[in-house]
């Protein structure tokens, strides 16, 4: 606040921080599985997403050469060789499995009597002695390596190509779509009778509607399954789309109804004295000034179906051909809850979309919740 | 690709079916009684009464079946046996109170009830109060909001990342036990903690909740007269009790509303139970527990029905209040 002049500095700082930590705190589940959509199984596996990074840090052993391999030079015996593979890059190594890490690259040691071993940086290591080697086995030098930090996309064009992903894909789509705009339609036309209209049980209705809000959605399923049944539609596309369209209907009717007593009364009955009927009224001056209503409800309703698992599991059914993509991450969860890297990525593709929503229409999102709660308070 | 043409044929015959009836139904209303000629002013009158029902027509048709007509089948399955088959009365309702899962769910649904609106409503109101004073606030707003988009099943998904377990001495891929490895603590299975867990669970809601809370926080605050803010300063109050003396006693109503929204939230959570735990290691809830008895095994739509009908009981004062205020407010 402006008024807080005085203490503004050190405030400032404090407000700042703690909004930053508040901030990260919500961001850091999501990223993680952002990052871990990025990485393949045994990295996922090994280490934690945090620490992807950094690079991971891999330990293991080589043997050095033996007595056959030694040669003399400047009246040295030498043994030489690389301990690494490739163009790793060595951190520390060391000669125990007690301390795989005891020296630093490029540091000399002692291991018995006269016998010096030195492991550079790049792998190779040099072990000299005044006295002809003996031994048959190799020496064992312990490795330890630092790999750069390593992302793959492999994950999200096996998900895509096979698993059952994209027909998943296709399966919500196909719910939500129709699922929205449905809705909509029937909504406006009820949310403008119940605005502008003047009949009997009117206010009646009106409480029915809020009233109806909160019903829990798991009252209606058995009872709306029955009825499918009876009915002839059974489980499949029209059936969900019918039950989301009812799920629906209460929000759309309240938002718009909120939305539509706010338009100026004047615009609409300076219509009627022209002699537009309701009909032309609600198509010609309602619907086009109600748009942000309608957008904020498309939204909700958009996220809504997208999300939901419960009815698309009871209406829709489970087999393969069927699964959207919520029923399908469970099923991910459920039966190969060790393959982290198909789990990850199928559940960053199934809320991208949503993501991608929120963030585009978010002025709309936000205004809908407002006009749906700040008017009781 | 079928699909695809299913979808589409789908939004174009419900799109048009709406319109065609819409303006179906008025064209035959004005035929009926046309609004000109002798008996035009008799007419007109006729058909505004008849008008609004055309227009609420489909929208009562679908609030009637597939919202009313599912409680109150509901309610008179409940007082029946598991097939639906014989009149039990209230058995139904009689075996729920001795059901120890039944006990834990509701214990649970409770537990859920206190904790879940309280602390979103409280991060809700710390990062509104936050967000509103700092340069980036919006973006801040926006990633905090986030959550809000993402399916429960997902957001179960987001945090195995979180809660994953190792034994201890392995890397721990979780970032929960990583922390507290770090600290020299013993890594936990977190969902498997008796008690502990159910918290597990609801932070995981709460995480989604906040944004919504600061988003309708955040536009009470704001909408608070700059001068009681003021004026409360000139007096020598500090920014504590401005904030908790002049501000929060002003958005109360908005405060009550966003918890009773959660509530209700609260109340249905399914989802995040339903993949992390199913109900198992006392994380019980009653939806998860209706979803078991109707659809697991042998279903019982008896009990199921009656448990739905205690979830129906227990958001009714919740719908009554609502009404009430909406009531008040259309007058």
């Amino acid at each position: 606040m402006e008024g807080m002049a005085g203490q503004k500095s050190s405030l400032a700082w404090v407000v700042n921080l703690s909004a930053f930590l508040l901030v990260l705190l919500w961001t850091i589940p999501t990223l993680g599985l952002f990052v871990s959509s990025f990485r393949d199984r045994d990295q996922i596996s090994t280490s934690g997403w945090w620490q992807s990074f950094s690079g991971s840090e891999q330990t293991g052993f080589v043997r050095s050469g033996t007595v056959d391999d030694q040669v003399q030079q400047d009246g040295l015996y030498v043994i030489e060789g690389s301990a690494l593979e490739g163009t790793q890059k060595l951190s520390a190594w060391g000669t125990g499995a007690r301390q795989p890490a005891e020296f630093q690259p490029g540091e000399t040691t002692e291991i018995e009597d006269g016998i010096q071993l030195t492991v550079a940086a790049d792998g190779t290591y040099r072990m000299t002695s005044a006295q002809p080697f003996e031994m048959t086995r190799g020496e064992r030098i312990f490795t330890t390596t630092i790999s750069p930090p390593e992302f793959t996309t492999e994950n999200y064009g096996r998900v895509l190509t096979a698993g059952g992903l994209g027909r998943a894909f296709m399966n919500t789509m196909t719910v939500t779509i129709p699922a929205t705009v449905i809705p909509i339609l029937i909504a406006a036309f009820a949310a403008y009778a119940l605005a502008w209209m003047q009949f009997p049980g009117r206010a009646l209705l009106t409480a029915a509607v809020v009233g109806l809000l909160v019903v829990p959605l798991q009252v209606a399923l058995i009872p709306l399954l029955r009825l499918h049944n009876d009915l002839g539609i059974g489980k499949g596309y029209l059936g969900i789309w019918l039950a989301h369209t009812g799920f629906g209907l209460p929000l759309a009717v309240y938002l718009l109804r909120n939305y539509m007593v706010g338009l100026p009364r004047e615009i609409i009955e300076s219509a009627r004295v022209d002699g537009a009927t309701d009909f032309q009224i609600f198509r010609r001056i309602i619907l086009p000034l109600s748009f942000p209503a309608l957008a904020s409800f498309a939204i909700f309703q958009f996220l809504w179906v997208w999300n939901d698992l419960l009815v698309a599991t009871v209406f829709l059914g489970n087999t393969r051909e069927q699964l959207v993509m919520t029923g399908l991450l469970r099923e991910l969860m459920g039966s190969r809850g060790g393959e982290w890297e198909i789990l990850a990525t199928s559940a960053f593709i199934s809320i991208a979309v949503p993501l991608l929503v929120f963030f585009a229409m978010q002025k709309y999102l936000v205004r809908g919740l407002l006009a749906g709660s700040v008017k009781g308070g | 690709m079928e699909l695809f043409w299913l979808a589409v044929g789908t939004i174009v015959a419900g799109v048009f079916g709406c319109v065609a009836w819409f303006w179906g139904s008025n064209w035959v209303l004005d035929k009926i009684y046309p609004p000109r000629g002798d008996r035009a002013g008799d007419n007109i009158r006729r058909a505004n009464q008849i008008r609004p029902w055309l227009f609420l027509g489909p929208a009562i048709v679908f609030l009637a079946t597939y919202l009313v007509y599912p409680v109150l089948d509901s309610l008179w399955r409940s007082l029946f046996s598991s097939n639906g088959s014989a009149f039990v009365g209230a058995d139904n309702y009689l075996w729920l109170l001795g059901d120890d899962k039944f006990r834990e769910s509701m214990l649970n649904n409770m537990l859920w009830l206190l904790v879940v609106p309280a602390l979103s409503t409280l991060f809700g109101l710390l990062a509104a109060q936050l967000t509103d004073r700092i340069k980036w606030g919006n973006i801040g707003k926006s990633l905090i909001f986030m959550p809000m988009a993402i399916s429960f099943v997902g957001a179960g998904v987001i945090w195995k990342f979180i809660y994953e377990y190792r034994a201890s001495g392995e890397t721990q891929i979780g970032l929960l036990n990583w922390i507290v490895t770090r600290f020299g603590g013993e890594p936990q299975i977190w969902l498997t903690l008796p008690g502990w867990n159910n918290f597990f669970l609801m932070i995981v809601l709460v995480w989604i909740q906040t944004g919504f809370a600061m988003v309708i926080l955040s536009a009470a605050l704001r909408g608070i007269p700059e001068e009681t803010i003021e004026a409360a300063i000139l007096d020598g109050a500090s920014p504590l009790q401005v904030f908790f003396k002049i501000k929060v006693p002003q958005i109360m109503g908005t405060i009550a509303v966003v918890w009773t929204t959660i509530t209700i939230v609260v109340l249905k959570v399914f989802d995040i139970v339903f993949v992390m735990t199913n109900g198992q290691w006392g994380t019980q809830v009653l939806a998860n527990l209706m979803y078991d008895w109707m659809f697991r095994g042998t279903p019982d739509y008896g009990r199921g029905s009656a448990i739905a009908i205690v979830l129906m009981i227990l958001v009714t004062p919740i719908m009554v209040w609502n009404i009430w205020n909406a009531r008040k407010e259309v007058r």
